[in-house]
């Protein structure tokens, strides 16, 4: 059973619905026993970074989401779910994320207007090209997904960067580092390809 | 690079889509669930839904049926008519929409723009600024149409921008309807006005249209006869709007 992690953000119900779309079995679950139990887990969100980290901290969630990554089983975070994945972000430097990804979320350095908001160009680096999940996305022509975000991965090591996104600044949009996976953007708000990414997710046993 | 966007518009009233002439003359294009799915389906980026009747009444009949179109969505979903207040927009979301419109709202109480954005981000929040040409000026107009203010669009539309607006979603009512094409110096000015996206409305008939409105600085170009009626579908727009050379999804 995929669960969703429900840590008291917003945006759940739509990753919920669309994972159910591609027909897997899926739960939205606030409780750290479940989540810790389940065959692999989903973090979405839209929200402050403060605010949910210490979310993860106060429930016991993160420590749960650990257990998992740790025993590894598939994680897959989405937006502000992937960007708590990073141990740091210039949104609540004095927060830490969870640290299960190296490097760290940092704000548009761009003069283009922020949050950026749109469907963006998803280019693949060589390694998204190789990853199992991630790499039948980049078949053909370069996919777009559906991006809301003012922050964004930074540092990332070069081999756990899949694809990579250009909005003034070229920045790593999806990353994976062993059976961890992370999306910028919103796969279930991303139709065609959104979909077919989670159920690559779903499908995969890294 | 973000691709340009084509986003179908769904006038809803009395749990049916309808589309009208200059706001008015309804006639019958639909149901909006099977709308929108179909719209998703054929590759739209966005869908837009507004309560064109959005009486008090009626709220909660909206909110059912903006949850069972948002069942069927796998692209960002608008949802726009009867906003007033930050509650109201919260409901609308927990429906389903990713983001809210609001139009007469904003003109009557411009401080509600700001704490939508405080809520829920100011990518949330789209403005509907409804323009008509009155003695050589683009004046705002409200309720559905109806009444006139006395604000310039160009000038409400960088107003809002200020005050925390994460788009501008621009309609012409004097090409609403008319598949005479949008108004392009409108939607020129308003663009060249602010950073946020804008995005035209009113008057698209044919593909040659939206391309126009991209030219004249448009982000994204919403549209409802010419694809509630069958008479040019999303591939085919996407289709053109890549020969003519603009970023389109695949």
């Amino acid at each position: 059973m995929i669960v969703v992690v429900d840590y008291g953000v917003n945006n759940l119900a739509s990753v919920v619905r669309a994972l159910g779309a591609t027909g897997h079995e899926v739960t939205l679950s606030p409780d750290p026993e479940v989540v810790g139990r389940a065959s692999r887990v989903v973090m979405p969100g839209v929200g402050h970074f403060k605010q949910a980290a210490e979310n993860l901290g106060r429930s016991g969630l993160g420590d749960a989401v650990r257990e998992v990554s740790a025993s590894g089983r598939p994680v897959l975070g989405i937006c502000l779910g992937l960007q708590l994945f990073f141990a740091r972000s210039e949104e609540a430097p004095d927060v830490p994320g969870l640290g299960l990804l190296a490097g760290e979320v940092v704000k548009f350095r761009t003069d283009l207007h922020v949050p950026h908001v749109g469907w963006a160009r998803v280019d693949p680096t060589p390694a998204g090209k190789r990853h199992a999940a991630a790499a039948a996305l980049f078949e053909g022509e370069p996919p777009f997904f559906y991006h809301v975000h003012s922050y964004h991965p930074d540092a990332v090591p070069e081999a756990d960067v899949l694809g990579t996104a250009d909005y003034g600044e070229v920045f790593p949009t999806l990353v994976g580092h062993g059976n961890v996976l992370g999306a910028q953007f919103h796969p279930e708000k991303s139709q065609k390809a959104g979909l077919a990414l989670l159920d690559a997710f779903a499908r995969w046993n890294p | 690079m973000l691709a340009r966007r084509i986003i179908p518009c769904l006038d809803v009233a009395n749990g049916r889509v309808v589309k009208g002439i200059h706001f008015e003359s309804l006639r019958d294009a639909g149901d909006p669930v099977e709308q929108g799915a179909h719209y998703d389906a054929e590759g739209a980026d966005e869908l837009v839904f507004l309560d064109i009747a959005a009486s008090y009444e009626s709220r909660s009949t909206t909110l059912d049926m903006v949850s069972r179109v948002a069942d069927r969505l796998f692209i960002p979903f608008t949802v726009g008519g009867g906003i007033r207040t930050v509650e109201d927009a919260g409901r609308v979301l927990r429906a389903g929409a990713d983001k809210v419109a609001i139009n007469t709202a904003a003109v009557r109480d411009p401080g509600l723009v700001r704490r939508l954005a405080d809520s829920f981000g100011s990518q949330c929040v789209v403005v509907a600024v409804d323009s008509r040409r009155v003695e050589g000026r683009d004046v705002v107009m409200v309720t559905g149409g109806r009444e006139p203010t006395d604000r310039d669009a160009v000038e409400w539309a960088a107003d809002l921008e200020e005050r925390g607006a994460g788009e501008v979603l621009l309609t012409s009512m004097d090409r609403d309807g008319t598949l005479s094409g949008y108004d392009l110096a409108l939607t020129s000015a308003v663009a060249s006005a602010v950073r946020i996206p804008v995005i035209a409305s009113g008057g698209a008939g044919k593909l040659e249209d939206l391309a126009d409105a991209l030219a004249a600085g448009a982000h994204g170009v919403l549209a409802a006869s010419i694809f509630h009626f069958r008479g040019s579908s999303l591939p085919e727009a996407r289709a053109y709007l890549k020969s003519r050379g603009y970023p389109v999804r695949p």
